[in-house]
């Protein structure tokens, strides 16, 4: 665990309890003839305060995986299987996000689980001034709420972010690329959410505000106790935010682990690719390397492991054998699809060295 | 209309814009547009004023020549001297004549008309005006909002069985041409079903006034006229209306609005159509003389006494000052239209920026 | 440009109006010389004013000629009228559209002005006015003042897009390597923008077949041509309306607005593909979709 990541650690560990289990969840879309599967049997639980960062390249259907978990997909994508199951802070059942009704769904929206979409620039509606947009969210679920103390409140949520009070008048061209953005992240906790789903919400802006807008997150996730899906391409980015880390490809996770222990010792050959591909931003430099090919077309996807093309250790079996995500290495939630760690999974004592010649990860 | 929307807005630079910009810029934007349409006037006034004189010939004399022979008599000389007082005497220069002319229009002096001499022309438009501007203006009104609403509603259900149904027979409605609907209208509901006088702007038995019997007269008589053009006009916003709004559906704050759970309604309205509408705006221009152009011919078929009528009148009598003084007073309207939809498009962006 | 575009129904639909109409244009007045023997001008007084019937398809008008044939040659008629008048007018909208996106500056200043004067001005009282000027008001004649004032939403739409690829870094790199500006224009610049001028000329078309039935309606016409909209000129002068005699002027317009929605299906079809986001969920899929749903998803 990096010293940097430690420092932004909430104070108490986030507590164990689930927030979001999501369960063998597909989602396709219906065009032409064939149904492209762009999620496949997805799986993973967010614990409470807990920030999940999601990496793939782009095709990978890490944007298929964010509108499905917020149901905000449309024609002709559809959640064909599996679900999202959403644990209340009032310790209620939990409800399945994918069988709800508009109606009821809208219960949920930005109360339990808010957005924050890649462009600030185009998620803000040109011509509201940003105060209304915070003002009809919190109108719509407080009845109660005067207009002027909604505006109030707005001005207090932008003051959390940095942005002083007096821009709740403006429209959205009148702010800065990067105030716009963390006008967004504010705008994602008006309600006090229990879950922010972020789109890459840094590509847009330049590197210091970059690093600005994660340690606010950081911060704001401390204070406020809210989890986070963070999804990215940027591995390196991840290691900064990310308790842990979900690695997807042609619409499968095929790693998933505590952020620290998959970036030093990747399990699958793609996160080591992935890895190797962007500079670390608290370690000493290594050679980078591209991963060779692209992805797989998925309306055509590959027998076997999807990787398998591209994938430099390829060995026999790769081409008819999809692996399961199965448990790896020492830390206990680690888990990589691929069939390199399939012949001693059961030898707990093993060290990472039968993921290769990566022992590179001195962190 | 489909190509109107077509032009690839620049998009808005993303360097932060000092704060202090927006009022003024607003202002900038129309006394910018307040600059072209007067400019734009001129033009049109220069335009009318060269149109005769640039005919082969002393622009009175053929004028006079061709009046002789659509009405088969000698002109009389008070005839020929308006004629010449508006198309400039045959010895006078340019120049001259030119300054003149703008004199005459600065006093709204449009000369006489021929063919229902002596009276002034401006007489003859300010008994049309009201007519067209109650039948031009209220259509114009009403075809906006019933296709604006109506093609939102398309867009944002794009594909539903409602847009499926509605599109392609707008599609169809709008290619009709104005006066051909017209007079179906007029054998339709005039002629076989009886439920509209056949002709006219009003009950020629009443006595023109404020009485109400005679306003209910004008209602009566206007239903057809104004539901032929609304009928005709609407399509035309409606297309452009839905696919702005099939267009901005897939904008991120609408998803975004979607994602905070507002109201299906409030997103519509708020955010969908509320960006959509503004590309409306712009082309206004281009439908407003559209629609002037076709009520000008559903007066001609329905004998509707407004300016289009007259127009049509003097035309066939040759009647070159009632045509040029139409042309003006119509140029001058569309103007003035043109530059309140801008004050609209105005107040409604906050991006205001030069537009095409 | 790839046939791609035919694949979507609308322009196929669109595209088959339009060469129907073509070739009505072409062999229709011969067909129906030939095969009904039947002359447009010929007034035959023992069938005035007949209903439509097993003799005169279309019936016959006021004078006692045949509505099918003046219909068929006025399809020539108008069709020329719009042919023209969108030649002229395109290229016109090409001329000063495309120079003013390109070159900008004062160029641009000067026709962009230009542009969006003739946007503004009422355009059909203008050319009232014209037409009322000049003596003997041919076909030809009104197809060319149609063209000469209806150029403007065509050249501010290619003045936006050639503003676009003016700006993109191919043309920059050759202008940088010293090709010369005109060259680039037509070369380089304006095959990009085919596909547009191909859908603005069909705008321009039905936009001069209409403007030509206004202007006869009006009676600024020649009075021995045929079109459409002459047809319905005559009809409302000899009071067609209050006669009754709805197959007088009911087909001429039928026609305009068939051709209407051709030129527009074509459009839409075109402006489909080339702009992917108002392709929207068709039906199909959209049922498709919901099917899935329903099931859970196939394999």
């Amino acid at each position: 665990m990096t010293v940097q990541a430690e420092q932004y650690r909430p104070a108490k560990a986030p507590a164990g309890q689930a927030v979001l289990e999501v369960r063998g969840l597909s989602v396709e879309y219906a065009t032409g003839g064939v149904p492209v599967r762009a999620c496949t049997d997805i799986s993973f639980t967010l614990r409470r305060g807990e920030i999940l960062g999601v990496a793939g390249e782009s095709g990978s259907g890490k944007s298929t995986l964010i509108t499905a978990l917020t149901r905000l997909q449309r024609p002709p994508a559809v959640t064909t299987a599996g679900e999202i199951l959403f644990h209340g802070r009032d310790g209620s059942a939990p409800v399945d996000l994918v069988t709800l009704d508009g109606r009821r769904m809208r219960r949920y929206r930005w109360t339990a689980l808010s957005i924050v979409l890649q462009s600030a620039m185009d998620a803000l509606n040109p011509v509201m001034r940003i105060g209304a947009q915070f003002a009809d969210v919190l109108r719509a679920r407080d009845r109660s709420l005067s207009k002027r103390d909604a505006w109030a409140r707005a001005a207090e949520l932008l003051a959390l972010v940095g942005i002083s009070a007096d821009r709740v008048r403006d429209h959205p061209h009148q702010l800065s690329g990067g105030m716009r953005q963390r006008a967004a992240i504010a705008l994602a906790l008006a309600c006090g959410p229990e879950l922010v789903v972020m789109d890459e919400p840094t590509t847009a802006v330049d590197v210091v505000m970059q690093r600005q807008i994660l340690a606010q997150v950081l911060r704001l996730r401390s204070e406020l106790g809210f989890a986070v899906v963070f999804v990215t391409h940027d591995l390196s980015l991840l290691l900064e935010l990310a308790d842990r880390i979900a690695i997807m490809y042609a619409g499968r996770i095929v790693e998933v682990g505590e952020a620290a222990a998959l970036y030093s010792a990747p399990k699958h050959p793609y996160t080591q690719g992935l890895r190797d591909s962007f500079p670390p931003l608290h370690a000493p430099l290594r050679t980078l390397h591209g991963i060779p090919g692209t992805p797989p077309d998925l309306r055509r996807p590959p027998p076997g492991c999807p990787f398998h093309p591209r994938c430099a250790q390829r060995m026999t079996g790769c081409e008819e054998r999809l692996p399961a995500l199965l448990p790896v290495g020492p830390k206990a939630g680690h888990e990589a699809a691929c069939l390199l760690n399939d012949t001693d999974t059961d030898t707990d004592a093993k060290t990472d060295t039968d993921s290769g010649e990566t022992k590179g990860g001195i962190l | 209309m489909t190509t109107a929307t077509a032009p690839a807005e620049p998009a808005v630079p993303d360097a932060p814009a000092p704060r202090t910009a927006g009022v003024p810029r607003r202002w900038r934007f129309l006394a910018r547009r307040l600059g072209f349409y007067l400019a734009a006037a001129w033009s049109a006034i220069t335009l009318n004023f060269f149109l005769p004189r640039l005919m082969p010939g002393d622009p009175s004399a053929g004028i006079v020549d061709k009046l002789q022979r659509v009405s088969g008599q000698q002109l009389s000389p008070s005839a020929l001297e308006s004629i010449q007082k508006v198309f400039g005497e045959p010895d006078t220069n340019l120049g001259r004549q030119y300054i003149d002319y703008l004199g005459q229009l600065a006093r709204f002096d449009l000369g006489v008309s021929v063919s229902n001499f002596p009276t002034p022309v401006s007489e003859l438009l300010w008994q049309g005006l009201p007519w067209t501007m109650l039948l031009v203006g209220s259509t114009t009104v009403i075809a906006f909002v019933l296709g604006t609403g109506i093609g939102a509603v398309a867009g944002w259900k794009a594909g539903s069985r409602f847009d499926t149904v509605v599109s392609p027979l707008t599609t169809f409605v709008s290619a009709v041409p104005y006066f051909w609907m017209a007079l179906i209208g007029l054998w339709l509901f005039g002629f076989q079903l009886g439920w509209f006088p056949l002709a006219g702007g009003y009950d020629a038995d009443l006595p023109i006034g404020f009485s109400p019997s005679f306003l209910l007269s004008v209602l009566h008589y206007g239903v057809l006229p104004a539901t032929t053009i609304v009928f005709s006009a609407f399509g035309g916003w409606l297309l452009g209306m839905r696919n702005m709004t099939v267009t901005t559906v897939r904008e991120d704050y609408v998803l975004l609005a979607q994602a905070k759970g507002l109201s299906n309604r409030r997103v519509m309205l708020r955010y969908a159509a509320r960006n959509a509408v503004l590309p409306n705006f712009t082309g206004f221009a281009l439908a407003l003389g559209h629609v002037v152009g076709g009520a000008l011919l559903t007066e001609v078929v329905f004998n509707y006494p407004g300016v289009g009528y007259l127009l049509f009148t003097s035309l066939q009598q040759r009647d070159y000052p009632v045509m040029q003084g139409v042309f003006f007073l119509i140029m001058l309207t569309v103007l003035l239209a043109n530059l309140l939809a801008d004050s609209v498009y105005a107040l409604l962006d906050p991006r205001i920026r030069e537009g095409g | 440009m790839s046939t791609a575009f035919l694949t979507s129904w609308k322009v196929r639909v669109g595209l088959g109006i339009l060469a129907f109409f073509c070739l009505l244009a072409v062999f229709g007045p011969w067909l129906v010389d030939s095969l009904l023997g039947l002359d447009p001008r010929e007034n035959d007084t023992a069938v005035i004013a007949q209903p439509p019937g097993a003799d005169h398809l279309l019936g016959t008008n006021q004078f006692g000629q045949d509505v099918l044939a003046q219909v068929v040659a006025g399809a020539r008629g108008s069709m020329y009228v719009g042919l023209l008048g969108a030649v002229v007018g395109t290229a016109m909208a090409i001329l000063i559209g495309v120079p003013a996106g390109y070159y900008g500056g004062k160029v641009d200043a000067g026709l962009n002005f230009l542009t969006n004067l003739f946007l503004v001005l009422p355009v059909l009282p203008l050319i009232l006015i014209v037409a009322g000027y000049l003596e003997g008001t041919g076909i030809t004649t009104i197809a060319l003042i149609i063209g000469f004032f209806g150029w403007s939403g065509g050249a501010r739409t290619l003045r936006a897009q050639a503003l676009s690829i003016a700006n993109r870094d191919f043309v920059r790199a050759m202008r940088m390597l010293g090709e010369r500006g005109r060259r680039l224009v037509f070369a380089e610049v304006l095959p990009h923008l085919t596909g547009l001028i191909a859908s603005m000329f069909l705008h321009a078309m039905i936009g001069a077949v209409m403007a030509e039935a206004g202007l006869a309606f009006l009676g600024i016409s020649d009075s021995s041509a045929i079109s459409w909209g002459t047809m319905i000129q005559s009809a409302q002068q000899q009071s067609a309306v209050l006669r009754g005699l709805w197959w007088w002027f009911v087909p001429p317009g039928l026609c305009i607005a068939l051709i209407g929605t051709a030129c527009a299906l074509v459009n839409f079809g075109v402006d489909e593909i080339a702009n992917p986001k108002l392709r929207v969920a068709r039906p199909v899929s959209a049922r498709r979709a919901k099917r899935l749903a329903r099931t859970g998803g196939g394999a």
